[in-house]
C-alpha cells in the first residue's frame, strides 16, 4: 500500500506543478497544497473517508482504482499535450493499483465467513461515495466541451462493469441504492477533510517555506 | 570561468556525455546505470552546452531526485559547467528500454529482469529455475514484485514490466 501511496504522491505533484504552471502566479506545487483550506480543495468525498478496518480500506482504494485506472486511460486522448502526458504516466501504474485492491476484494470476499461480511459492510459503508466520482460538475462538463476532459458517462459504464466483474467474483452484493453523497467537487466536504489537513499542513503552517 | 565562442572544448560531444553518464546508477539498484534502465531519452550537445534529457520510472519514484544529483555531479566532475537536465514525461517509460547489458547484470544481481513475452514466467534469478510464484504485486520498491523460488526455496524480487 506504500508502494501505492507513492505512485499517487508522485502522481499529485505531476498534477500540482502543472496547475501551479497555469495558474501562472509564480507559486509552487508546495504552496497549493499547504495554505489552502478544506473549502478550497476539489477532491471528492470517497478519498477522504477514514480508514476503518482493512475491508473499508481497501473498498476505498478498490472504489478510487477502478476509477483512476478509466479516467486516466481515457484523458489520454485529451487534447492538451500535458495532460494527456501525465495521463499516460499514470496509467500504467493505475493498472497494478486496479489489480491489487480487486484481488484484495475478491480474497476478503470469498474468504471466510468473517472477511466476506466485512468486505459486504465496507461496500455497504462506502456505496454512496460511488456516485461522485462519475458525476460531472461544471468544470467537468466545460473541460469535455473544450475537449481536454473525460467523458465521465463513458467512464461510468467501464467503471460499473469492472466493479460487477470483481464482485461477482468475490461472491459480494452490489448495494440497489443509487444515493451518491456528493459536494466534495465544488469544495462541500466532510469533517473528515480538516483532520487530514491539520495534519498534512502542520509543519508549513508552522514554518512557512520549510524545506529538508 | 566564462565560455569564450572560440574556445569551445573539443572534447566534449554527445558520446562523452553518454560515458560520463554510464558511471551514473541507480541508487536503489547500484548496479545498474541510467542508460542501461532507459531513463536518459537524449543527449544534445551545442558548443559547450549540454543538456541530458531523462524521463521519471514511476512518477512518484524517490530515486529520481538522487539521479537528477548524481547527473548534476558527475557532470561538474568531468568539467562540464554549462549544462541542463530536463525531464520528459512523454511517452512514458516502459521496461522495453532497459538495455540487454541492463536485464544481465540485474539478474547477476539477484534481480529477476523484467519478461514482456510471458510475464507469468518468471526465472528464478538465483538457480534458474522456472518453477515460482507470486508472493506480493509489489515488493521493496515499486518498480518490483516480490516472488519465491519452489525449487531453490528463496525469495526474490522481480523487475515488473511496465
Amino acid at each position: 500500500m506504500t508502494n501505492i501511496s507513492l505512485d499517487q504522491i508522485g502522481q499529485s505533484r505531476m498534477w500540482y506543478q502543472y496547475a501551479a504552471e497555469i495558474q501562472g502566479e509564480g507559486k509552487s506545487e508546495d504552496e497549493i497544497v499547504a495554505f489552502r483550506d478544506a473549502w478550497d480543495f476539489r477532491n471528492v468525498l470517497l478519498v477522504e473517508q477514514p480508514n476503518g478496518d482493512f475491508a473499508q480500506t481497501i473498498f476505498r482504494q478498490f472504489l478510487y482504482d477502478t476509477y483512476s485506472v478509466h479516467f486516466y486511460e481515457m484523458l489520454m486522448n485529451s487534447n492538451d499535450e500535458q495532460l494527456a502526458a501525465i495521463a499516460a504516466k499514470s496509467h500504467k501504474e493505475a493498472l497494478y493499483h486496479v489489480k491489487w485492491s480487486g484481488d484484495w476484494v475478491i480474497r476478503l470476499g470469498d474468504g471466510t465467513e468473517e472477511s466476506h461480511q466485512r468486505m459486504q459492510q465496507a461496500i455497504d459503508e462506502l456505496w454512496s461515495y460511488a456516485g461522485e466520482l462519475t458525476k460531472p460538475n461544471q468544470t467537468e462538463v466545460k473541460a469535455l466541451e473544450a475537449g481536454y476532459g473525460v467523458d465521465l458517462e463513458v467512464l461510468k459504464e467501464k467503471r460499473d462493469a469492472q466493479i460487477k466483474e470483481v464482485l461477482t467474483e468475490a461472491t459480494l452484493e452490489i448495494p440497489e441504492s443509487t444515493y451518491a453523497h456528493e459536494g466534495g467537487k465544488d469544495g462541500t466536504h466532510t469533517e473528515h477533510l480538516g483532520y487530514i489537513l491539520a495534519d498534512l499542513q502542520f509543519l508549513q503552517r508552522a514554518y512557512p517555506g520549510q524545506e529538508w | 570561468m566564462g565560455a569564450d565562442k572560440n574556445d569551445t572544448n573539443p572534447l566534449i560531444n554527445q558520446s562523452t556525455v553518454y560515458q560520463i553518464l554510464e558511471s551514473v546508477t541507480d541508487p536503489e539498484i547500484p548496479v545498474i546505470s541510467i542508460r542501461d534502465l532507459g531513463i536518459v531519452r537524449d543527449v544534445m550537445v551545442e558548443d559547450d552546452f549540454v543538456e541530458v534529457v531523462i524521463t521519471p520510472t514511476y512518477s512518484g519514484c524517490p530515486a529520481m531526485l538522487e539521479i537528477e544529483k548524481n547527473i548534476h555531479n558527475s557532470l561538474k566532475k568531468s568539467g562540464i559547467d554549462q549544462f541542463k537536465i530536463t525531464t520528459v514525461l512523454s511517452p512514458a517509460w516502459t521496461t522495453d528500454w532497459m538495455t540487454e547489458k541492463g536485464m544481465q547484470k540485474l539478474k547477476a544481481y539477484g534481480i529477476a529482469p523484467p519478461n514482456p513475452t510471458n510475464p507469468e514466467d518468471i526465472e528464478c534469478p538465483q538457480c534458474g529455475s522456472h518453477n515460482t510464484e507470486l508472493l506480493s504485486e509489489f515488493g521493496s520498491t515499486a518498480c518490483k514484485s516480490l516472488f519465491r523460488c519452489k525449487d531453490c526455496l528463496e525469495p526474490f524480487d522481480y523487475f515488473k514490466c511496465h
